[in-house]
């Protein structure tokens, strides 16, 4: 067993072990503490789980990388990902934390006096949230298998079973506290290589001031982005800093992914949490910084890892490179083709002559190996990918297991189960989301990956206007808000399928509506969801009086 | 007295959010996609100035928004917080004062 592996088994074992103890000490004992870890979190506390439950295994290992091969117009998932939280601090956490339930389903129910729309609301929760989860457990199989050389399934397995202990003994309650411990490690494992790499590479240890300074005299001197501008050019590649999507395709993705943000249901029940309304601002002004800290070192690693990838593997001799190249190989996240016979990588631009390929994923994964850090930050990176996709996997099984036993059997079905029975339902029902999101976490179907990116625009499409409306449109009625809803859903779900699944080969820009990619959709679902229920509403009856006063009573400030 | 005070509240409240969000969406939407082209004419650094605000200038001021937004907010709870006080006071006269509490 090599060294880098050792220091792996150390810090998983040592986190899973911390998460363990932390799932034993917070055993949830009522409902209450089950749905909404009894009420009372510190902002600071939910600040830091809400950053957890958010950055899952594609922000930990894939951002970086889709970022570095897509320059400035990486930015969509930049801006998208992060100003979601303006809306979310702005138009939905303090009023959802005043209305104080449990679930979405629940202020969509009760806003629009409807089963039906409760039931629509359950029915886009469970798809959102279980679209997105089995990616995590995907995820983390991937770092196994990749890290220890177990396979996926053993991989997957363990992750099941450590997640399967705090949220089905905890609940909210044991999520919430495992989620602080991930945040810790998983952005100690971000920002250690990121500062090494800066320090190497610029002489300076903040990675978003390294970003913008002159490269040490060993890496060839001038400012980095200058330099990987000239590199991409001079291997045929656009410049780096330039865009080259179109600019209303980028303008539509950054907004879907913003109102998808702030409509994902498993980070808008964290804000029902925190003690008051007070608290669930303050609790999102933290959960922000929080995720900046690793949403402005992102694009600073995808520039360090693509400059160095540039620059150590074109033109070197193939047999010459160092031992990473060929660990990374055997999983074929790297490959080489030697075409020309000169025993050399050529890495270019064009598809005839270039010889090498490279998966995203490997900008995070393997960037320390190829930076030549110590192993045991190289080891840091496996505890801190598996901590991103284990609390996001709990926060969105907890979303699953509620719209079950909360919204669908209490509040729709069985209304007459005692509260005992209600909390036994909540964890036989995370039991079973486990167990599913674990078998597809194994048996990947070929469209989980490409969907996970597509749940923000379903939450953009459903719940943003839905809720958004319910709070600032007194007059917005059941029958408004349940077509707007379906429109909305139903339009975004079809653009999407039909380009990805039905007609891939039609997904260019000169077939989409207005050029919008189907990653942008997310945006004209948001605007159809809108102005489908302003004009329903309009032919049908106002809300009765006693949901006007709800309205109102959201509105005001609690205690 | 206590609905007028609630209007009045709910007013500035969306007046705030206005505010922000204007600032929101001319820093994101404006600067970092409309405008970077143009901006990247302007250079600090090694940053070309559309490319900074698009990656990472924008990140700082959405921190900065909500913070403010929370001061913000802060100050005008408890101005509606002292101003339905006082009415219940006036309301109250004669009255005992002393279910002040769970009214606010």
């Amino acid at each position: 067993m090599s060294s880098v592996q050792l220091w792996t088994y150390l810090f998983i074992g040592l986190s899973f072990g911390l998460y363990i103890a932390i799932a034993v000490w917070t055993r949830a004992g009522s409902t209450h503490e089950f749905y909404v870890a009894g009420g009372g979190v510190h902002p600071v506390t939910n600040g830091m789980a809400t950053a957890a439950d958010w950055m899952s295994a594609a922000s930990f290992i894939s951002m970086a990388g889709l970022i570095s091969f897509l320059g400035r117009d990486g930015t969509f998932y930049l801006m998208g990902w992060t100003g979601g939280y303006v809306l979310l601090a702005l138009l939905l956490a303090p009023y959802l934390r005043k209305f104080g339930k449990f679930t979405v389903p629940d202020f969509i129910g009760d806003r629009y006096y409807s089963r039906s729309a409760r039931l629509v609301a359950i029915f886009c929760a469970i798809s959102i949230s279980f679209v997105y989860v089995c990616g995590q457990m995907q995820g983390a199989g991937i770092v196994f298998s990749r890290f220890l050389e177990v396979d996926i399934t053993t991989g997957v397995i363990i992750g099941m079973t450590v997640v399967f202990f705090y949220a089905v003994l905890g609940g909210m309650k044991g999520i919430t506290y495992t989620q602080v411990a991930q945040y810790c490690v998983l952005i100690f494992a971000y920002m250690v290589p990121a500062i090494f790499i800066s320090i190497m590479m610029t002489g300076n240890a903040i990675p978003q001031i390294g970003f913008g300074s002159e490269l040490t005299p060993e890496y060839g001197g001038g400012y980095l982005l200058d330099r990987l501008d000239n590199l991409s050019v001079e291997l045929g590649f656009a410049p780096y800093t330039e865009g080259q999507r179109s600019t209303q395709d980028v303008f539509f993705i950054t907004a879907a992914l913003m109102f998808g943000t702030a409509g994902l249901p498993h980070v808008i029940i964290r804000f029902f949490t925190v003690p008051s309304v007070r608290a669930a601002r303050v609790s999102a002004a933290y959960a922000l910084l929080f995720i900046g800290v690793l949403y402005t070192t992102a694009p600073a690693v995808a520039a360090f890892a693509k400059t160095n990838l540039m620059n150590t593997v074109n033109n070197a001799v193939y047999e010459e490179l160092p031992e990473w190249f060929r660990t990374w190989e055997d999983t074929r996240l790297i490959s080489f083709e030697d075409r020309n016979g000169d025993g050399r990588v050529q890495y270019l631009a064009d598809p005839a002559v270039n010889e090498l390929t490279v998966n995203r994923d490997i900008m995070v994964l393997a960037n320390p190996e190829i930076a030549g850090l110590p192993d045991w930050v190289v080891a840091l990176v496996a505890a801190g990918a598996l901590a991103a996709a284990l609390s996001t996997a709990a926060g969105l099984l907890l979303v699953i297991s509620t719209a079950v036993s909360h919204d669908l059997l209490k509040r729709s079905l069985m209304p007459q189960i005692t509260e005992k029975q209600e909390l036994r339902y909540a964890r036989i029902a995370i039991f079973v989301a486990i167990l599913v999101a674990g078998y597809f976490g194994i048996n990947p179907p070929g469209f989980v990956a490409e969907v996970v990116a597509f749940a923000f625009g379903l939450a953009a499409a459903s719940f943003f206007p839905a809720i958004v409306l319910g709070i600032f449109y007194k007059r917005m009625n059941r029958q408004g808000a349940i077509a707007g809803m379906v429109a909305g859903f139903s339009f975004t779900a079809l653009y999407i399928i039909y380009f990805k699944f039905i007609a891939p080969e039609l997904s260019t820009p000169a077939h989409w509506l207005f050029g919008i990619s189907p990653e942008g959709i997310g945006t004209v679902g948001t605007m159809i969801n809108t102005a489908v229920a302003l004009t329903i509403c309009r032919f049908t009856a106002a809300p009765p009086r006693y949901i006007q006063q709800m309205v109102e009573e959201i509105r005001l400030p609690g205690h | 007295m206590r609905d007028e005070h609630a209007r009045a509240y709910w007013k500035a409240n969306v007046r705030i959010l206005t505010t922000l969000l204007s600032i929101w969406f001319f820093v994101s939407f404006v600067c970092g996609i409309l405008l970077a082209d143009f901006l990247d004419n302007f250079r600090f650094a090694g940053f070309k100035l559309g490319f900074w605000i698009a990656q990472q200038g924008s990140i700082y001021v959405f921190m900065v928004l909500i913070i403010v937004y929370v001061f913000w907010m802060d100050k005008l709870d408890s101005r509606y917080k002292a101003n339905t006080k006082a009415a219940n006071f006036k309301a109250a006269d004669s009255q005992s004062a002393s279910d002040e509490d769970s009214q606010s």
